[in-house]
């Protein structure tokens, strides 16, 4: 093998052209710069994109200076929060948390609130009062609620009619609801306009919720009242909704008068933009979203609610040295998903050690995969490459997509194990947790 | 990766690429380098120009960092998706070759993936986990 391999090394010094022949072996060297950079870099945000870049930092250089912030000492994902709904994934198996980050790559994990970001002095300022000083400053704060967006729809509202869109709490409230739920009720989620966090998740939710009252309440009823007249994955959930649950779930897009616009979480009633008042007995309610508070305390977001980033770094447009990476930024055409929070931690990291170092950042290449559960043993995906040209993110032309439809039971079996397969392999490389499929 | 590369499917396809790949190797061996020129791991960082620096970005390794977000660090985690580190590099390359040319039936995810890179990115990925140990 090893004559094999040092051929094709050497074939490869030719793609990679004259700067790799100087190298030796060029695929596989770093700019010598990198593993010494020396600064200190704040992460702030412990979930898919602040645990990775935290991570990566200080595997690609050891020599930096890594604090990562993060009020929670246990992160639960949202990813599988639906199976968990859906009685076929136990909670704690989304718990994950920040051992290895501390012990393995000696990054430093305050537990605390970020409250406020001093870009000119480079600041910023903890709960507690702490205030930690940064060379480079990397948000990924996730998602907040706009509870200004839907008539009714406060925080408090939501601990009657949850969103679950944040996990946690909701999460468990909403599969308590839906155990409490009669034989024959009607389970109602409203489905935001976009953008916002993970495009496919409220049908991937009805989905598991169906699966859930399959066996234990058949008579119920699911409705999904949506602002959108179209959605991601949209034919395979219609076909897949359809052969595995009937007609129990109905969506109803916007120009079918799918767009709600007040909540009345106290008599779990909905209506919609024409007058349309629709009564559930468990009322799941995703609201618009922005970019994490944080964000704007920073500077980074805009009038949209999200954090325009130059599309190479991540950096943010609005202020120099601050990065912003995962659901708060606006990076469209890219999705807010986990997957893709997590490769954009690890291009920006290379972006802000090559920017430590006065050099320009390599380029940079993103994949994502978003899975999605119709039945345990039936796998959806879309998929994407990402790059940058002229200036802006795009999909790689010709590459990407969604699965076939009509597609054999164990092409959507495959897809199904595939899925949980991803899951414990970006939890591993997330958190490093440890586990099988 | 190896998306579809269940038995049957070895034998359909894994099998003869390997042994296409493998004949292919041997074939280039004759003017090969001295095998411990093979030794460096992506680890190392390498000695570069007068100022220390390589200007080159290392473009496999940064492409394998998406590769990860399902396979594991470095390509090492084996679920339902298999790892990758320390496999062989001509058969990942065939492989990832083969579904980018939509030659592996029933595959699910990984075509659409591997139309995201030219042949050349693909087969530095492929040598990239090659030469990593699979612990
Ligand atoms: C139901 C559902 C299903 C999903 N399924 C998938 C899926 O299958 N695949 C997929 O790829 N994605 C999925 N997603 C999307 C995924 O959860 C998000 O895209 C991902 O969490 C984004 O990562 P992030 O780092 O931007 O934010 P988060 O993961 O939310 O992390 C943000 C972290 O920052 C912390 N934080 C916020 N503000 C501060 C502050 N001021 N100071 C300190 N810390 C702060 C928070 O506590 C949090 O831990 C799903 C989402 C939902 C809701």
């Amino acid at each position: 093998m090893k004559l094999s391999k040092s051929i094709s090394r050497r074939e490869s010094l030719k793609w990679i052209g004259v700067a790799g022949l100087s190298a030796a072996f060029g695929a596989y060297v770093r700019p010598a710069w990198a593993g010494s950079a020396n600064g200190r870099v704040v992460v702030v945000g412990g979930g898919f994109g602040g645990a990775t870049a935290a991570k990566y930092l200080k595997r690609l250089a050891p020599s930096l200076d890594v604090t990562l912030i993060e009020p929670q000492t246990r992160y639960i994902t949202c990813p599988f929060t639906n199976l968990y709904l859906g009685g076929v994934r136990a909670f704690e198996t989304l718990w994950h948390d920040y051992t290895e980050l501390r012990e393995v790559y000696g990054v430093r994990v305050v537990h605390q609130l970020a409250e406020d970001v001093d870009a000119d002095r480079r600041v910023v300022k903890l709960a507690d009062g702490e205030v930690l000083t940064w060379d480079r400053l990397i948000l990924s704060p996730g998602i907040d609620l706009r509870w200004d967006a839907l008539e009714g729809y406060d925080e408090s509202a939501s601990e009657r009619a949850p969103h679950a869109w944040k996990p946690g709490a909701q999460s468990r409230l909403l599969r308590q609801q839906l155990e409490a739920m009669e034989d024959g009720g009607t389970f109602i989620l409203v489905a935001p306009d976009n953008p916002y966090r993970c495009p496919p998740g409220p049908y991937e939710r009805v989905s598991m919720v169906a699966h859930y009252c399959k066996t234990h309440k058949p008579r119920s009823k699911i409705l999904l009242l949506d602002s959108k007249d179209a959605f991601s994955k949209q034919d395979l959930f219609t076909e897949g909704w359809k052969a595995n649950y009937g007609d129990m779930i109905e969506w109803v897009g916007r120009s079918q008068d799918g767009r709600v616009l007040r909540v009345d979480a106290d008599r779990l009633e909905v209506e919609t933009e024409f007058g349309t008042v629709h009564k559930a007995d468990v009322l799941n309610v995703v609201p618009p979203q922005k970019a994490g508070i944080i964000a704007d305390r920073a500077g980074v977001s805009d009038a949209s609610g999200w954090a325009p980033i130059k599309a190479r770094t991540f950096e943010s447009r609005q202020v120099p040295g601050v990065y912003v990476i995962g659901d708060a930024t606006e990076a469209a055409p890219m999705p807010k998903s986990g997957f893709l929070a997590n490769v954009q931690a690890k291009m920006t990291v290379q972006a802000v050690m090559a920017d430590l170092a006065g050099q320009p950042a390599p380029e940079p290449s993103w994949a994502n995969t978003c899975y999605s559960l119709i039945t345990p043993e039936w796998g959806i995906t879309v998929a994407g490459v990402y790059e940058v040209y002229d200036d802006v993110l795009r999909e790689v032309p010709g590459s990407g997509g969604v699965s076939p439809l009509d597609a054999s039971a164990v092409f959507r079996r495959q897809e199904a194990d595939f899925a949980r397969g991803w899951y414990a392999g970006i939890a591993q490389d997330v958190w490093g947790t440890r586990s099988s499929s | 990766m190896f998306d579809t590369l269940r038995p049957r499917h070895f034998f359909v396809i894994g099998l003869p690429l390997f042994v296409l790949c493998v004949t292919a190797g041997l074939l280039l061996a004759g003017d090969s380098e001295p095998a411990d020129q093979a030794e460096t791991l992506p680890d190392a960082v390498e000695s570069g120009d007068a100022e220390g620096r390589v200007p080159l970005d290392s473009r496999a390794e940064i492409i394998a960092m998406s590769c990860a977000a399902c396979h594991g660090t470095d390509g090492r985690k084996a679920t339902a998706i298999p790892a990758l580190a320390g496999k062989p590099a001509p058969v990942l390359e065939a492989l990832l070759l083969a579904y980018k040319r939509d030659q592996m039936p029933d595959a699910t995810v990984m075509p659409r993936l591997a139309k995201g890179y030219t042949d050349e990115e693909l087969a530095s990925v492929a040598e990239y986990f090659s030469a990593l140990s699979p612990e």
